[in-house]
C-alpha cells in the first residue's frame, strides 16, 4: 500500500510539493517510485532554468523504463538535489525526504490545482 | 517437388500439426484474411536453384566485376584483413546470435562488445563508447542530434565542408526532417552563435590532410555548443586524440580495422564522447555487472535511452548496431596491438609519400595542399581528370579518382607493394607522355 | 558451456603481438610522435600473440547462443536458420571498392537489380533502395520517402503519423526523428486495429499510418482494406513495417493490400544471420506514384550502397528458394506457431484466442504457482527457467498490451520434432512454476553465469576496461 504523506500537495502525474515560503520543493510520490521499481537515473534540469507548469523537466529511469517529471508549477529552477546523482536510490528508500529539485514559483495560483494529500490518496486508491 | 533442404516439414508431420491445431489444410491459416489479397500469380523468381547452382550464378556475377588494384580511398580503405578475423567472426554462436538479450547466454557477445567499446575509448581518448551503429555517416547525424538533444534550445549544427562526400550527403539526408538546421562551410567556426548545438569537423580531411584543431574547442565551447569529430580510426592510433583537442564526441566508420571494401558495407560506424554525455549516447551500451554469485558479467545497460522503453521520446531509432563487424574491428585491434597499428600507419605514410613525390615528379600536377597525410592525399592535374582516372581504369588501377574542387584523389594503404606502386608510376608517366604529344 | 572471466586486455604482455606488417616502401620520415598533429603515447590496446586471440575468442563464442547452438524461438525476430552457402559467397565481392564506376562492377549491380525484381515480385512494389542498413533505417528512410512525397506534391500540413498501440518501439522513435508526430491508435479486444476507432483521427494532418502486418501480437489486420481506403482517402500513406513479413511470404503481397511504402528485414525475412545484433540490411519499397519521393533518399541513408554483403546473402537464398519453395515458407511459419499455440494453451494464458500467423503471445503462466508468502512465477522466470533446458527465450514483455508478455516465433525452419522437444520442455516448467515457482526464481541453474544485477549495473556503469591499480 502506498504511503500518501499529510500536509504536501500532490499532482495529476504523481509529483509532490512542499512550499517553503516562495519555494516550491518538488519530488515524486511512494506510489510513483513503487511503480517505477529500482530507480537507476534521475534527470534533472539546470539551476537557472525556467519551467512552466505541466512542462517536463526531467525523468525517472530504471533498468526497464522511463518516466518523465513534469513540473507541478511554473517557476525558476534554484536548486537540485545533486546527491540524487550518485544515489538514486534514495528515491526508492524515502520518497518525501529525497526531493528532486526546488522551484522559485511565479504564480502561486497554480497551487490551487493540485490535489490535498486526502484527494491524491482518493485517486491512486491508496 | 523436391523437399527443401531448409524446411523440415514432411507431408505427414504437416497433417500432424494441422490435426492438432483443428484444420484441414494450410489455406485455412489464413481464412482471416480477405480472400481477393492471397496471391494466386506466379512469383517472378527463377525456379529454386540447388546449392551449387547457386554458387555458380554467384561466380557468374562476381566474374562480371573487374578487378583492379585499388589506390583511392574517400571512406572505404584497403587495408590487410588477417586470417584470424573471417576464421573466428564466422564461428556461428557469434554469427548466428540474436542480440544479447538474455544475458545469461550471451556472454560472448557482450564481452567482446566491452572490449570494443574499451578500444574505442583508447584511440578516441574519450570515456564512453557505444557498441556501434550502422557506418560513420550515419555516426555522424545521430552526433549532430545528441548535439541538439544535449543542449539548450539549440538546434543548429555547422559542418566542415573539408568532411567527405559521403558524411556530409548523410548529415544533409538526415537534416531535412531531422530535427536539427545544418549549415555546411568552409570555416565553420566562424559562424557560431547561441543557435549552433555543434560543430562537426574532421580529424582527417576529405583532401588526407591532418587537421590542426588547435583553439576549435575553445571557440565551440565558448558559444555554448558541442565539438564532434569525424576520425578514421586506423589512424588514430598515431593522432593527437579527439580527446586530447577537447572534442566531445568523436564518430567514424570501422571499415579501416581490417574490413574487406565489400562494395560499400557491412562496416560499422563507432560513436565515443564524455562522461557527461553518456546519457544521450544512442545506440546500444554494454556494461559490467556481476551477478548472484559475485562472478564478473556483461549486460546491456543503460537501456531506459532506448526506442523500445522511450518510443517517440528516445534521441535515436536506432535498434541493432553492427554488432560482427564491430567484433571484427576488435579482433583487429587486439592482433595489431599498438605496436603493429603503428607500424601499419607508418607503411602508409612512406607509401603514399613516395607514390606523391614520383606523381609530382611527372609534372602532371600543380603543387600539393600545405599539410600532413597518413595515407590519403589529393593533386590537381594539369589536364582533364576524368580522363586520367579512365586511363588508370583500363590499365587495372581504380585511382586518381576525381574528387571535389578539381582534385583526383589517391589512397596508398600497406597492402600496395612496391610492384603495384611502380606500376601504377609508370602508367600515369605514360598517360603524361601521351598527353604531351 | 562453463565460466570464462578474461577480457583480451587482460592476456596483454608487453611486446606480444599477433599481425605482420610490412614496412611500405620509400623512405619518408616518420613524423609519428613529435610535433602538435600526432599522439604521445600510444594507445591502450591489448599485446596479445595470434594463439592467445583464438583461443580468447574461441571461449568467448562458446559462452554465447546462436541458431545453429538451436531453437530461438524469439518473437519478431524471425530467428531462421541460415544456409552456409549464403555465408561463403560474399567474399566474392570483397575487393570492389564502392565508388568504382558502373562499368567494372556489372556483376554487383546486377544482383542488386536481380534481388530488387525478386523483393518487387514478393512484396508486390514495384521499386526498392538498398541504403537502410538496418530495419529501423528502414523505417526512417521509409518515412522520409513519406514527407518527400507529400512535400513534392506541395502538402506541407501532414506532421502527424498512425502508429498502432501494438507496434514496436521503432515505429513511434522513427516518426519522431522524421519530424513527424506519432499519434496512437488503441487496439481493439480483439487486438486489431478498429476502423471506427481510426476514423476520427483522419484528417489533412495525417501523413499516413505506419502498420504491422500480421501485427505484434501475430494476428492479421483483416480490416486492412477498409484501413487503407479510409488513409487514402484522408490524403495520407499506408507504410508497412516489414519486420513481420515472414508470415506472409508465397501467401499474399502488401502491395495487393494497398501499402505504398514498406522495409524488408533480409536478416529475418530472407535468412541471412543477426551477427548478434547486425548488420542487418533493411531495403524500402515504393509504390511507382513514389519513384521520385525514393529517388530522393536512395543513396543518402548510408555511406554507400548499404550493407551489400547481407543483400548478397538474401539473393543466394532468394536463388535457392525460387518460385516453388516461396510457396511455402509463410504457410510453414504459420503452422508452426498454431501447433505450438495449441499445444501450449492449457498451461499459458491465451489472451486472444485465434488463429495466428507467424508468432503468437502469451499473457504468462495459467498457474504461476503463487500461494500466502511466496510470489508467483512470471514471465521472466519462464524466460529463464528455458535456458536451462538449452533453448533460447521467447521475446519477452512484448508487446505492451499485457503485462506477462510471452512471444513466439518459431519460423519454418524447425522439424516437428523441435517443436515437440520445445513443447515438452515449456509444459514441464508450467508444471514447476505451479509446484514450487522458486525454482524458476532462481534460473538459469546451468549457465555460465546467473542472473546479473542490472539495476547496480545502470546506477553505476562500467562500460569500459580500466587496468587493475
Amino acid at each position: 500500500m502506498s504511503q500518501v504523506k499529510e500536509g504536501l500537495l500532490y499532482s495529476e502525474s504523481h509529483e509532490w510539493v512542499r512550499m517553503d515560503g516562495n519555494v516550491a520543493i518538488i519530488g515524486v510520490s511512494d506510489f510513483a517510485q513503487s511503480e517505477m521499481g529500482d530507480i537507476t537515473y534521475v534527470d534533472m534540469p539546470d539551476e537557472g532554468d525556467a519551467l512552466e507548469q505541466g512542462e517536463d523537466f526531467g525523468a525517472l529511469e530504471s533498468v526497464k523504463a522511463s518516466s518523465e517529471l513534469y513540473a507541478p508549477v511554473s517557476g525558476t529552477v534554484v536548486a537540485c538535489n545533486t546527491e540524487l546523482e550518485s544515489a538514486p536510490e534514495l528515491i526508492n528508500k524515502d520518497p518525501y525526504a529525497a526531493w528532486i529539485i526546488k522551484v522559485e514559483i511565479s504564480d502561486k495560483a497554480q497551487l490551487a490545482a493540485l490535489m490535498s494529500a486526502a484527494a491524491y490518496a482518493a485517486k491512486i486508491g491508496a | 517437388m523436391a523437399q527443401f533442404p531448409f524446411f523440415p516439414h514432411t507431408g505427414e508431420d504437416v497433417s500432424r500439426m494441422l490435426k492438432r491445431i483443428g484444420l484441414s489444410s494450410l489455406e485455412e491459416l489464413y481464412a482471416d484474411v480477405p480472400q481477393e489479397f492471397l496471391y494466386r500469380g506466379e512469383y517472378d523468381l527463377p525456379s529454386a536453384l540447388t546449392e551449387a547452382e547457386t554458387k555458380a550464378r554467384l561466380e557468374e556475377l562476381a566474374a562480371k566485376n573487374r578487378k583492379l588494384t585499388v589506390f583511392a580511398g574517400q571512406g572505404a580503405y584497403d587495408h590487410y584483413t588477417p586470417s584470424v578475423i573471417p576464421a573466428l567472426a564466422a564461428r556461428s554462436e557469434f554469427l548466428t546470435a540474436y542480440t544479447p538479450y538474455q544475458c545469461e547466454i550471451s556472454q560472448g557477445t557482450l564481452r567482446y562488445i566491452f572490449e570494443f567499446q574499451s578500444m574505442i575509448c583508447a584511440l578516441t581518448g574519450l570515456d564512453v563508447a557505444n557498441a556501434s551503429v550502422y557506418d560513420g555517416p550515419t555516426a555522424t547525424a545521430e552526433a549532430a542530434r545528441m548535439c541538439v538533444a544535449s543542449t539548450r534550445k539549440r538546434n543548429r549544427i555547422l559542418a566542415s565542408a573539408a568532411l567527405l562526400p559521403c558524411v556530409r550527403k548523410v548529415l544533409e539526408a538526415y537534416a531535412v526532417f531531422g530535427g536539427y538546421a545544418l549549415s555546411i562551410s568552409d570555416n565553420p567556426l566562424s559562424a557560431l552563435d547561441a543557435s549552433v548545438a555543434g560543430v562537426i569537423l574532421p580529424s582527417v580531411d576529405k583532401y588526407g590532410r591532418v587537421c590542426d584543431l588547435d583553439g576549435a574547442a575553445d571557440a565551440v565551447h565558448a558559444a555554448g555548443a558541442l565539438l564532434v569529430l569525424y576520425c578514421d580510426p586506423s589512424a588514430l592510433a598515431v593522432l593527437r586524440t579527439p580527446a586530447d583537442w577537447g572534442a566531445d564526441i568523436a564518430v567514424g566508420d570501422a571499415q579501416p580495422l581490417g574490413m574487406p571494401l565489400s562494395y560499400g558495407g557491412p562496416y560499422a560506424g563507432f560513436m565515443a564522447c564524455r562522461e557527461p554525455l553518456m546519457r544521450k549516447l544512442p545506440g546500444r551500451i554494454v556494461g559490467q555487472a556481476a551477478d548472484g554469485e559475485g562472478r564478473r558479467c556483461f549486460v546491456l545497460t543503460l537501456q531506459a535511452r532506448e526506442q523500445h522503453i522511450r518510443r517517440e521520446k528516445a534521441t535515436s531509432n536506432i535498434c541493432s548496431n553492427e554488432s560482427l563487424m564491430a567484433l571484427w574491428a576488435t579482433l583487429y585491434l587486439s592482433l595489431m596491438g599498438p605496436q603493429g597499428m603503428k607500424e601499419l600507419n607508418a607503411a602508409c605514410y612512406r607509401s603514399s609519400h613516395f607514390l606523391r613525390d614520383k606523381l609530382l615528379a611527372t609534372g602532371l600536377f600543380d603543387a600539393p595542399l600545405e599539410g600532413d597525410f597518413v595515407k590519403e592525399f589529393v593533386l590537381r592535374p594539369r589536364v582533364d581528370a576524368r580522363r586520367l582516372h579512365k586511363y588508370l581504369l583500363d590499365k587495372g588501377f581504380f585511382a586518381a579518382l576525381p574528387a571535389e574542387e578539381g582534385f583526383v584523389s589517391f589512397c596508398v594503404t600497406e597492402r600496395r607493394t612496391r610492384a603495384e606502386i611502380d606500376a601504377l608510376i609508370a602508367a600515369v608517366e605514360q598517360f603524361a607522355g601521351e598527353e604531351g604529344k | 558451456m562453463s565460466y570464462y572471466d578474461k577480457l583480451i586486455f587482460e592476456l596483454s604482455k608487453n611486446g606480444r603481438r599477433g599481425a605482420s606488417v610490412p614496412r611500405g616502401v620509400g623512405d619518408a620520415e616518420i613524423p609519428f610522435g613529435a610535433g602538435t598533429l600526432w599522439r604521445e603515447t600510444p594507445p591502450a590496446l591489448p599485446e596479445v600473440s595470434e594463439p592467445d586471440v583464438v583461443r580468447h575468442y574461441t571461449r568467448l563464442s562458446q559462452l554465447n547462443f546462436g541458431v545453429d547452438s538451436g531453437f530461438y524461438p524469439l518473437g519478431s525476430c524471425t530467428m531462421k536458420y541460415n544456409p552456409k552457402v549464403c555465408d561463403e559467397v560474399p567474399a566474392l565481392f570483397a575487393g570492389l571498392h564502392p565508388l568504382q564506376e558502373e562499368e567494372t562492377v556489372a556483376g554487383a549491380r546486377e544482383l542488386l537489380a536481380e534481388t530488387e525484381r525478386f523483393l518487387c515480385a514478393v512484396t508486390g512494389m514495384k521499386h526498392f533502395t538498398f541504403s537502410p542498413c538496418a530495419g529501423a533505417h528502414g523505417e526512417l528512410t521509409g518515412l522520409m520517402i513519406l514527407r518527400h512525397y507529400h512535400e513534392m506534391r506541395g502538402d506541407t500540413a501532414r506532421t502527424r503519423i498512425l502508429v498502432p498501440d501494438s507496434a514496436h518501439g521503432t515505429n513511434p522513435a522513427s516518426a519522431a526523428i522524421c519530424g513527424l508526430e506519432p499519434v496512437t491508435v488503441p487496439s481493439g479486444p480483439d487486438g486489431l486495429v478498429d476502423p471506427e476507432a481510426l476514423r476520427p483521427l483522419l484528417g489533412p494532418d495525417i501523413a499516413g499510418i505506419m502498420l504491422t502486418n500480421p501485427n505484434t501480437l501475430g494476428l492479421f489486420e483483416k480490416h486492412i482494406k477498409e484501413i487503407a481506403a479510409m488513409v487514402h482517402a484522408c490524403g495520407g500513406l499506408l507504410y508497412y513495417d516489414g519486420a513481420n513479413l515472414n508470415p506472409l511470404v508465397g501467401v499474399l503481397r502488401p502491395g495487393d493490400m494497398g501499402f505504398d511504402i514498406l522495409h524488408v528485414n533480409l536478416h529475418k525475412t530472407f535468412a541471412t544471420p543477426h551477427g548478434g545484433g547486425g548488420p542487418g540490411s533493411g531495403p524500402v519499397g515504393v509504390t511507382e506514384a513514389l519513384k521520385p519521393a525514393l529517388a530522393a533518399v536512395d543513396g543518402r541513408v548510408s555511406a554507400f550502397h548499404g550493407n551489400f554483403g547481407v543483400v548478397v546473402r538474401a539473393y543466394a537464398y532468394l536463388l535457392m528458394l525460387g518460385r516453388e519453395h516461396v510457396r511455402e515458407l509463410g504457410a510453414f511459419a504459420t503452422l508452426s506457431a498454431n501447433y505450438i499455440k495449441e499445444s501450449l494453451r492449457d498451461k499459458y494464458k491465451l489472451p486472444i484466442d485465434s488463429v495466428c500467423k507467424h508468432e503468437f503471445v502469451f499473457d504468462g503462466l495459467l498457474d504461476d504457482g503463487a500461494r500466502e508468502g511466496v510470489p508467483g512465477a512470471t514471465t521472466l522466470d519462464v524466460a529463464k527457467r528455458l535456458l536451462d533446458y538449452g533453448f533460447h527465450a521467447p521475446t519477452i514483455y512484448f508487446p505492451l498490451l499485457f503485462h506477462q508478455s510471452l512471444m513466439i516465433e518459431p519460423t519454418e525452419t524447425e522439424s516437428l520434432e523441435t517443436l515437440d522437444e520445445f513443447i515438452a520442455v515449456m509444459r514441464k516448467i508450467a508444471d514447476e512454476a505451479a509446484a514450487d515457482p522458486m525454482l524458476l526464481k532462481a534460473a538459469p541453474h546451468h549457465t555460465p553465469i546467473g542472473r546479473p544485477d542490472e539495476t547496480e549495473a545502470a546506477r553505476h556503469p562500467i562500460l569500459k576496461y580500466t587496468p587493475a591499480a
